[in-house]
């Protein structure tokens, strides 16, 4: 009956993007270091009240129908609740993203009663220790009251979300007893080098031996786990992970931030993927519909140094944002590429900068990113005591200062 | 009026049937098709051919699953495809039995 398989089709774009992510706003209560979106203080640009409304009327008439809410912590914005209850009345459906902070058991009783709203906790660490060293002290706790909140009030199914790490991988089942402690779902995303998570890329990335073991336990579980299809790269181990098994950006994927700039995907919020803003003259419809970025995305792209690879055809050379963010070019392997094309790729990109995330929203009264890179006490640990306050100087560091320690 | 969990056994589908949308299900076309979404079990699926789109749109108004593929043009030869792709529908309860809610 179909010509094409719905991969292929989906390459060349659609009447709207089937999953649409929107930051609220920068404001975060936390500093996770691998933040996407470089989040903690709030944007004073961050649409309005009325103007989130009018996006949402705009996906309702576009047939948009969920989206999927992020920030920064969105709670945190007073009329959060508010847009959710517009959005749900208007025929679009939410799923929001918290660290929990706000998911107090009568919140959490709302939600419950409410159809058509879908919560997702973050969750970096099966244990307290490894998940508050990247998502910083006492977010464990937190995170884990309001699952208790959303069990107790019989919110069956929610989202328990968690960036993989070299720290938690090894942690796989005890994040699915956790899920199933709680009658919810586990949902495993891969941990990009985008916003801040491109300073700990380096420290937290899986090993090669860690990806195995991570696709390994991802082909064991099957649909039961979900991935937001983020792991496609690692089909080049074998078989196929369910998903779409593409790069959607732009063509079946955005974002939209909080201040209204429309980006290809969350994961690459920097000017070179920017497409337009939901303030233009033909609002969100008009930048999805006839931005130039987005149309260029929509044509055929070439698999460039893949394209003889055995792997490419389920692979698709990976992550757009994961080869940007480490100065590998678009049409060639991705830096976590099974085959050990990336690693070749990243000593050859070496001899130049690659692209900062920007912009950034990060707490000014945090310490400086150089000085925060903690993720894990461990790592320091193996280090000499004498170069503990600062990172060693990697290829990709941009910074003309890297590697120079003032006299004190 | 929501589709009540199907009885049918997998793989059956009774195209002689009268069948409906599911009241919780919204239809977005598309180039290849059709996006179908529903708002209770939050799941989507995908309609991969515009004809299927036809065939899903007319369901409510047709006696019967068959007569809704008559109706969109659908050859006697490519009816089991469709009624395979009807039980799929059926199976993530985007279209049920009208009157079995």
């Amino acid at each position: 009956m179909t010509a094409l398989p719905l991969a292929e089709q989906f390459q060349y774009g659609l009447q709207a993007p089937i999953c649409l992510t929107w930051e609220l706003t920068y404001a975060c209560n936390l500093s996770c270091v691998h933040c996407l979106s470089s989040s903690g203080r709030r944007d004073p640009r961050e649409l309005t009240t009325a103007e989130c409304m009018a996006v949402i009327d705009e996906l309702q008439r576009m047939q948009v129908f969920y989206v999927n809410i992020g920030g920064g912590e969105p709670t945190v914005r007073p009329d959060f609740w508010a847009l959710v209850d517009y959005a749900t009345g208007h025929d679009v459906g939410v799923k929001f993203s918290t660290n929990g902070v706000k998911i107090t058991p009568e919140i959490a009783r709302r939600l419950a009663g409410r159809d058509y709203v879908d919560v997702q906790i973050s969750l970096d660490g099966a244990t307290a220790e490894v998940n508050d060293a990247v998502r910083g002290r006492g977010s464990y706790d937190v995170a884990l009251r309001a699952m208790e909140n959303l069990a107790g009030a019989g919110f069956a199914g929610f989202k328990i979300s968690v960036v993989m790490t070299r720290h938690n991988v090894g942690q796989l089942d005890a994040f699915k007893a956790i899920a199933d402690r709680f009658g919810a779902q586990l949902r495993i995303t891969r941990l990009r080098p985008s916003g801040r998570g491109a300073d700990v890329w380096d420290e937290l990335h899986l090993h090669p031996g860690q990806q195995r073991e991570l696709y390994d336990w991802l082909v064991a579980h099957g649909t039961d786990v979900l991935t937001g299809d983020s792991f496609f790269h690692l089909s080049g181990f074998g078989g196929t992970l369910p998903g779409l098994g593409m790069c959607g950006a732009g063509r079946v994927v955005c974002l939209i931030d909080p201040v209204g700039d429309v980006y290809a995907c969350p994961f690459a919020i920097h000017p070179s993927f920017l497409a337009g803003n939901v303030r233009d003259p033909g609002g969100f419809a008009g930048v999805w519909r006839q931005s130039e970025l987005f149309s260029d995305l929509r044509r055929p792209q070439t698999g460039g140094a893949c394209e003889s690879c055995s792997a490419f055809g389920s692979c698709r050379g990976g992550c757009m944002a994961a080869k940007f963010f480490t100065g590998l070019p678009l049409d060639g392997p991705d830096p976590e590429c099974v085959k050990g094309h990336g690693e070749q790729a990243l000593a050859a990109a070496a001899l130049g900068p690659a692209p900062r995330p920007s912009p950034d929203h990060s707490h000014r009264a945090a310490p400086h990113r150089a000085a925060e890179r903690r993720p894990v006490p461990l790592t320091l640990l193996t280090r000499p005591p004498q170069s503990a306050a600062r990172p060693p100087v990697t290829a990709c560091d941009a910074n003309p200062l890297a590697g120079f320690v003032p006299e004190r | 009026m929501a589709c009540a969990a199907s009885t049918e056994p997998a793989g059956r589908f009774d195209l002689d049937a009268p069948w409906q949308l599911d009241a919780q299900v919204r239809v977005r076309p598309e180039a290849f098709g059709a996006l179908l979404y529903h708002f209770g079990t939050r799941q989507l699926s995908f309609l991969k051919s515009p004809a299927l789109l036809a065939v899903v749109r007319s369901l409510g108004t047709q006696p019967s699953a068959r007569a809704a593929c008559t109706a969109a043009g659908v050859q006697a030869g490519d009816l089991m495809h469709y009624a395979h792709a009807l039980q799929t529908l059926a199976a993530s309860r985007m279209i049920c039995q009208r009157g079995t809610a």
